[in-house]
């Protein structure tokens, strides 16, 4: 189970290693609040679609599984977004239209497929979990460091002494790849560096 | 709508609020099939075809079935099977009546199910509620948006494989930067007005 979670903390991050899941990753990551919103709805899905997925993996005809996965992520995320519309509307109005997005978010897609449908309901629910955590962890790194250098701000609250200009570029589109870019690039040269060493 | 709210939408769509750009929508395959100019061109052509289709298609299933029985939060479920259904019968009807187009488009279009633009312009229609024609118009701008982006990303990337990158930011990360830069110059549409 340790380990399951490191890989998807760490190893098999689905943002920053498998490279899944940007759309989202890229979009929403301009405060902390919305990429935490945005990360736990997305645990939230690929939790419960994991667990069913699995639990019905003998059940689920070969040549209709794709079909008959995205009807229950889609329902799963429907869910998800009437809960919010309900319980947390302004973190709903902020992530708009990629709450409805987490469907085709290929990460969940990816599970399914690549996990769900060969391991057990538990070992499936560990996955989801951790991978959801994994993304939430890249949306959370990846939002502070906008939320930053983009508003001068973090958690809402102001960070730097009065005079600080922040770079509002971070905060708009070009910010998200860019933000992106050198946090792979970071992970690459640590990578780089451990094999070199070894 | 008149014809020039039409093309004030189509040009806005394309140019100032485009897809992958400024809206991040459908990132995955521009980042993933852009090592290619002609492998770029093929996917647009194919996110052209089936965000037209599917711009309609949502359109109709919106209004005379998920409006009719009042189950319009049902919409994320419908459009998703709906989308999914179109790119396999546009797989089949190409493959009978065009199979030379079938061959040059095959690979990329199973892949569209699962491309948000595809889903984000469906949902983003109804909305806005645009009518038929606003949606197709609106769903066939993004997708050329969508490729006008992928093909200018794809011709930096080609000249990009012959540059001296350092080697941390070799491959993924050097193009999310080129990305970023792509992005920035669209900004500059940012302050286009036509209406």
């Amino acid at each position: 189970m340790g380990n399951q979670l490191k890989n998807g903390l760490i190893y098999q991050n689905p943002v920053l290693v498998l490279l899944l899941g940007m759309c989202p990753a890229i979009a929403i990551s301009t405060s902390i609040f919305n990429g935490l919103g945005m990360g736990l709805c997305t645990t939230f899905v690929l939790f419960f679609s994991n667990i069913t997925i699995s639990a019905l993996r003998k059940v689920i005809p070969e040549n209709v599984r794709i079909a008959s996965y995205i009807v229950i992520i889609a329902t799963l995320v429907t869910v998800v977004d009437l809960l919010l519309q309900a319980y947390m509307p302004a973190l709903s109005r902020s992530l708009g239209l990629f709450i409805p997005l987490i469907v085709v978010n290929c990460a969940v897609l990816a599970r399914a497929e690549s996990f769900a449908n060969k391991n057990t309901v538990l070992a499936s629910a560990i996955d989801g979990l951790s991978m959801g955590l994994g993304f939430t962890a890249a949306l959370l790194a990846m939002s502070a460091i906008r939320e930053i250098l983009g508003a001068g701000m973090l958690m809402g609250r102001n960070i730097f002494p009065s005079g600080f200009q922040p770079v509002q570029l971070m905060t708009l589109a070009p910010g998200g790849f860019i933000t992106l870019g050198c946090i792979i690039a970071l992970k690459q040269w640590m990578s780089n560096r451990k094999g070199g060493k070894a | 709508m008149t014809v020039s709210q039409l093309f004030a939408l189509s040009l806005g769509a394309i140019l100032v609020e485009n897809f992958v750009l400024v809206r991040f929508l459908g990132i995955c395959p521009f980042l993933g099939v852009s090592k290619k100019t002609d492998t770029a061109l093929g996917m647009g052509f194919s996110v052209i075809f089936v965000m037209g289709t599917a711009s309609a298609a949502t359109y109709l299933v919106n209004e005379h079935i998920l409006k009719r029985f009042d189950i319009e939060y049902m919409h994320t479920v419908a459009f998703i099977l709906v989308i999914a259904a179109l790119v396999q019968l546009v797989e089949m009807f190409l493959k009978k009546s065009a199979p030379s187009l079938h061959k040059a488009l095959g690979i990329y279009l199973p892949l569209m199910s699962t491309n948000c633009a595809v889903l984000g312009v469906a949902i983003l229609n109804t909305q806005n509620e645009f009518d038929l024609i606003g949606s197709v118009v609106y769903g066939v701008s993004a997708a050329i948006g969508f490729t006008l982006a992928l093909l200018l990303f794809a011709s930096v990337r080609e000249k990009l494989e012959f540059s001296d990158v350092p080697a941390a930011f070799q491959g993924f990360p050097i193009a999310l930067v080129t990305a970023a830069l792509i992005s920035m110059a669209f900004m500059g549409f940012s302050g286009l007005k036509v209406m």
